[in-house]
């Protein structure tokens, strides 16, 4: 933990710009009984790509879901924290209303409706929109632009389309509600590495280019904090670590831990068990 | 939905064909033992007959299918609102209404109705297992059953809306007699066709329809995207209470209005399963060959094992469907990537 703490207070938030999503030392109970998380607290600036990181059961999805609001069909709650977007406490919002003022999440592991085609999946994601067909019909071609992939599948079954079509098209129904912010949970998942260099190259894109702003979750560390500007580790449901992507990379405990270098070369698996048990986040 | 049209459009094709080979086999019977009787003329009339009631069948199996398939929720109380849409027609009819208004105001009691079971029922449940949700709807069920008849009473009804119920005749020239057809019948199966023609493009073609089937996907994902799941279940529910005063009226103005009604649920069970649980034309087609088979089954095989065919044939049949086709004819299959 002191040495979490002294690498924040060597690079004080480097994120002068306003920020569009402040999560408060928030706190996950599941079922009543089961503590998830035990006061995360993080920002992402306007504009910006966060990512969210740590290994199997740190947190990553429960925090994503307390800021969509989805904990609550599945028996989770925020018992403690608030949860700002934009300046605005959203934590009582219905997903329906959050969709609406410009947060909406792509669920881990895509979950396409698989007996839609990919067109019609893609127009779901305008369901919460008022402004007229020929405004979703432009995002549509919008979307078929950032995935030329998708239009040529546009009448296939969306049960039917590989896993890195599905994953595009679960992104691309995120962005026809037109949100301010995309919560992206494991895009990575299930995907082969030049796919998953193709679906954050795309992010980028979208968020110089449509301006919106995103929150990823990710076990791959590596992709990750090369598209992400700024990162936060989670352990057991807290912020271990938190800075800017490429002082993380540089940070020894980092590379030994999640990207699998260390400064004194490869080791034996045996050597980093030993390591590890020595060696511990608090 | 490409997939599904095919297939609709080989079946309808198979039709003649397997009506023909029905025949023949049912000819080929009545020759080997000489207490069975067979015309052709007597067939057709006989199966028609039985297609037109399969339509009403539909119906009500439609009911089920438009819950389930938004819901994952199995309704049992899809009977009971048969008759309680039924009873508040004729009750409205009574008041002295003229029956299209009755018609409107006994839609709007449905919606009311669907509106009150979403917010009293579903919404505390909603994290549930599917079973207690299920019964749950069978609370409902007895609920309803009680709450009409309390409401309205308990005598069998006359519903009479005017739709006329003389019989025809008719190809008198190819068969001897003609075929008779009741008119009756014939006036509910269109209704049925066009209550179907208006769901299917309500659910291909419109935002809603199309949140209907992205929620019955996925729940999660479908919040996820901004759908509100609340709103969606009281459409469905709705619609089901619509689809269920449509079929309390047909079955309401054939056979009087009375408890029985609540138990036509029963003969709906086979047609889902044979059509598949979540399919439109599935509940259409099901319907049909569960109403033209137990009518010829009665009919020309009854005299065989002593009649009274009709009551167990259906689920003879749903039975050998579940041996070799568990989702039925046209349900979905469970899209399994590997």
């Amino acid at each position: 933990m002191s040495e979490a703490a002294s690498l924040t207070s060597e690079a004080p938030q480097s994120a002068p710009a306003a920020s569009i999503l402040s999560v408060n030392n928030i706190e996950v109970i599941y079922d009543h009984v089961i503590l998830v998380l035990k006061g995360v607290s993080l920002e992402v600036p306007q504009g910006g790509i966060v990512a969210l990181l740590g290994a199997n059961g740190a947190g990553k999805t429960t925090t994503l879901k307390a800021i969509s609001n989805l904990l609550r069909a599945e028996r989770g709650e925020v018992t403690k924290g608030s949860i700002e977007f934009e300046g605005r406490r959203v934590d009582a919002l219905t997903p329906n209303d959050l969709v609406k003022s410009g947060v909406v999440q792509v669920m881990e592991g895509r979950h396409c409706f698989e007996h839609l085609t990919i067109e019609e999946n893609l127009l779901t994601g305008a369901y919460t929109r008022s402004d007229g067909r020929g405004a979703v019909q432009a995002d549509l071609e919008m979307v078929y632009s950032y995935f030329p992939r998708l239009k040529e599948r546009r009448g296939s079954m969306a049960g039917y389309t590989s896993g890195g079509e599905q994953q595009m098209c679960a992104i691309g129904r995120a962005l026809m509600s037109r949100p301010k912010m995309i919560l992206l949970d494991e895009p990575s998942m299930g995907l082969a590495p030049q796919l998953v260099e193709g679906i954050f190259e795309t992010v980028k894109r979208l968020n110089e280019a449509e301006g919106v702003s995103f929150l990823l979750a990710e076990q791959n560390t590596n992709v990750a904090l090369r598209y992400a500007r700024y990162g936060y580790i989670l352990e057991s449901g807290r912020v271990v670590l938190d800075g800017d992507a490429e002082k993380l990379r540089e940070n020894e405990d980092v590379k030994e831990f999640y990207l699998g270098l260390s400064a004194s070369g490869r080791k034996s698996y045996r050597d980093v068990k030993h390591y590890k048990r020595r060696k511990r986040w608090l | 939905m490409n997939a599904t049209a095919t297939r609709f459009g080989i079946w309808m094709a198979l039709v003649p064909l397997l009506i023909a080979i029905l025949g023949l086999g049912l000819q080929g019977l009545a020759i080997i033992d000489t207490s069975l009787f067979f015309t052709w003329g007597y067939f057709l009339e006989v199966l028609i007959a039985g297609l037109l009631q399969g339509v009403l069948y539909s119906l009500v199996a439609l009911g089920f299918v438009l819950i389930f398939k938004a819901s994952g929720i199995f309704n049992f109380a899809q009977g009971s609102m048969v008759l309680f849409a039924a009873l508040t027609m004729v009750g409205f009819i009574e008041m002295g209404l003229h029956w299209t208004l009755a018609f409107i105001l006994a839609a709007g009691v449905m919606v009311v109705l669907a509106i009150v079971i979403e917010k009293v029922v579903l919404r505390p449940m909603v994290n549930q297992p599917h079973i207690i949700l299920f019964m749950a709807t069978i609370g409902i069920f007895y609920f309803l059953d009680g709450f009409g008849q309390t409401l309205w009473g308990s005598d069998v009804k006359v519903l009479d809306i005017g739709i006329p119920k003389d019989p025809m005749f008719v190809l008198p020239n190819v068969f001897e007699g003609g075929i008779l057809i009741n008119s009756f019948d014939l006036v509910a199966a269109l209704v049925g066709a066009v209550l179907v023609a208006v769901l299917a493009v309500f659910f291909q073609y419109t935002r809603v329809g199309r949140a209907l089937r992205a929620v019955a996907d996925d729940h999660q994902a479908a919040l996820s995207v901004g759908i509100p799941l609340k709103t969606i279940w009281a459409i469905v529910w709705s619609v089901a209470g619509i689809v269920a005063l449509v079929a309390g009226i047909m079955w309401g103005s054939k056979a009087g209005v009375q408890f029985s009604l609540a138990l036509i649920a029963l003969k709906a069970l086979p047609v889902l399963i044979l059509g598949g649980f979540t399919s439109i034309p599935g509940a259409i087609v099901g319907g049909l060959i569960i109403g033209a088979g137990e009518q010829v089954a009665e009919v020309f095989l009854g005299p065989l094992v002593g009649g009274a065919l009709q009551d167990w044939f259906a689920y003879m049949l749903a039975l050998g469907f579940l041996l070799f086709r568990p989702q039925g004819l046209f349900g979905e299959k469970i899209i399994e990537r590997i």
